[in-house]
């Protein structure tokens, strides 16, 4: 075990998928709390789908990945909380049609670039390999921006996934707090995309909040759980993807489904007693 | 007292038509104002409107004595919330968001209020049970004590007693009509009109447009009042206290 988890941290790919991982799964965690409260996980998928697609475009023009990606979903943020601010119902066929829509772009413009064939379940499914120096530091810049940004408006996200209508008659702003949960996401899908996979960062968003919840009764406590669970679990995941040469983010998604699985049990158990 | 709020010639459009058709009232600090009407009658959509959730086609809400971040509100509950991680104290706390604007984390003072209100509501042995664990009455009562840490003008109730079963409905309306004669005006929303007019001093009768403004005594004598209180049914009472139409 302590040999495997030295040789894990003699290699410096390894160090940087850990530290943007943690930062993100931490991040994604926070945030997805409010989302699945506001049955908002959709807009989280939505986001991936459209981050792969600008990934896609940027790789192939030979454009910085993320200097391209964050504004251009950031921009299918506000869209999609649009669309389903709305409309609840066509709201989610709206979010299908988008989120496919993207995918497809991704993978045609993938195909029609010579020589990046490769790369593209790279794209889908994760890869530890995937974190370059630079990207450090902008991925850890934007993640300690969210957990700040999180931190000091956390009582308001509180009020405006609770009982938006109460908050705003109270004078809230809820379109705004609505918006910054919106781009926050956004900016930690893109970012932990690349470790995790397109199609797989939506679930660390979602598992951790779901997770905690199952055995939690207060927003404080399923906060702070789901926050320890995200991170543990992104731990666990990328130690298992290392020792048995599986995909990242793969095999975080099943770390987390494991805990779910424990917590579930749990809570069921403590509702007998 | 002076004038708290008015509505001029407010309506409110939805895709079909007028939900609210120009409504004007004023209402003065220390009324009990109760809207009745049938369903689809637009008293909902004329409460939202002067909680500020919905933006008049045409008029406006004049809020004169009292700021939108001084408004309390009860809304009617969401199937999301049934089901919500949160503690009684957590919610009854947000109420006080709107007073401490950007400052992002609760003071004292915040704290001594929600309190205060928990004391008042007769909820302090749930201050940390689960929301979502909670009947339908202790779930309103710290909707209620929320509403009040948000005000201490102005309180808009969007069908407060809906889903109680009448003992705790009547228990409701008398906490209601305490903070009524200590100055708190109240806007409420009811189907259960028996008890509307019972305890209100004025009465909004909707039917999209104003049918009736007024006093409840002139309500109950009036030809909308009677339609809908139904001669004898208006004396009518169900075991728990609590007048059903």
């Amino acid at each position: 075990m302590f040999e495997l988890l030295g040789e894990l941290f003699s290699y410096p790919f390894v160090i940087r998928a850990l530290v943007v991982g943690i930062m993100v799964a931490l991040c994604a965690s926070l945030l997805g709390v409010s989302l699945v409260l506001k049955r908002y996980s959709m807009i989280g998928d939505g986001l991936s789908h459209v981050g792969f697609g600008t990934l896609a475009i940027a790789m192939s023009l030979n454009l910085a990945p993320l200097e391209v990606s964050i504004p251009l979903v950031l921009l299918a943020a506000f869209l999609l909380l649009r669309i389903s601010e709305n409309s609840r119902i066509k709201g989610d066929a709206a979010i299908a049609l988008i989120s496919s829509s993207s995918l497809a772009i991704g993978v045609v413009v993938i195909a029609m670039t010579v020589g990046m064939n490769a790369d593209v379940c790279n794209y889908m499914f994760g890869s530890i390999l995937a974190m370059k120096k630079s990207d450090v530091y902008l991925s850890v810049a934007v993640s300690i921006a969210v957990l700040v940004l999180f931190v000091f408006f956390y009582n308001k996200i509180f009020a405006v996934t609770f009982d938006e209508n109460f908050a705003k008659a109270a004078g809230t702003r809820t379109g705004v707090y609505n918006m910054l949960i919106a781009f926050l996401t956004a900016l930690i899908i893109v970012v932990g995309m690349r470790i995790m996979g397109a199609m797989l960062i939506s679930s660390l968003i979602i598992f951790p909040a779901l997770t905690a919840m199952r055995v939690f009764n207060s927003f404080r406590r399923v906060v702070i759980c789901a926050a320890f669970l995200s991170v543990i679990c992104f731990f666990i995941g990328i130690v298992f993807s290392f020792a048995l040469d599986t995909p990242a983010g793969a095999s975080v998604v099943l770390v987390n489904l494991a805990a779910f699985v424990l917590f579930f049990a749990l809570g069921r158990i403590r509702k007998l007693a | 007292m002076g004038v708290l709020f008015a509505c001029e010639s407010v309506s409110v459009k939805y895709d079909m038509g007028f939900a609210v058709e120009n409504v004007s009232f004023e209402l003065e600090a220390g009324d009990y104002l109760c809207i009745v009407g049938e369903n689809g009658s637009g008293k909902t959509t004329l409460l939202k409107t002067i909680a500020g959730l919905v933006r008049p086609a045409a008029g406006k809400v004049d809020l004169r004595g009292v700021k939108q971040s001084e408004i309390g509100y009860l809304p009617q509950q969401t199937p999301l919330q049934k089901d919500f991680p949160a503690n009684v104290m957590e919610v009854v706390l947000s109420g006080r968001l709107g007073r401490n604007g950007w400052l992002p984390f609760y003071t004292k003072r915040d704290k001594d209020s929600a309190n205060e209100e928990i004391v008042r509501l007769n909820i302090g042995d749930i201050k940390f049970a689960s929301y979502r664990s909670l009947s339908g009455g202790q779930q309103q009562r710290a909707l209620l004590a929320r509403a009040l840490c948000a005000t201490d003008k102005l309180l808009l109730l969007d069908e407060p007693t809906s889903g109680l079963d009448p003992l705790i409905a009547s228990e409701l309306y008398r906490i209601l009509r305490e903070l009524n004669e200590r100055g708190l005006t109240i806007v409420m929303v009811s189907h259960d009109v028996g008890s509307a007019v019972h305890y209100g001093n004025k009465v909004l009768h909707m039917q999209t447009s104003k049918l009736f403004f007024g006093s409840q005594n002139d309500y109950v004598a009036s030809d909308a009042g009677r339609r809908l209180l139904g001669g004898a049914a208006a004396g009518r009472r169900l075991p728990g206290g609590t007048a059903y139409v």
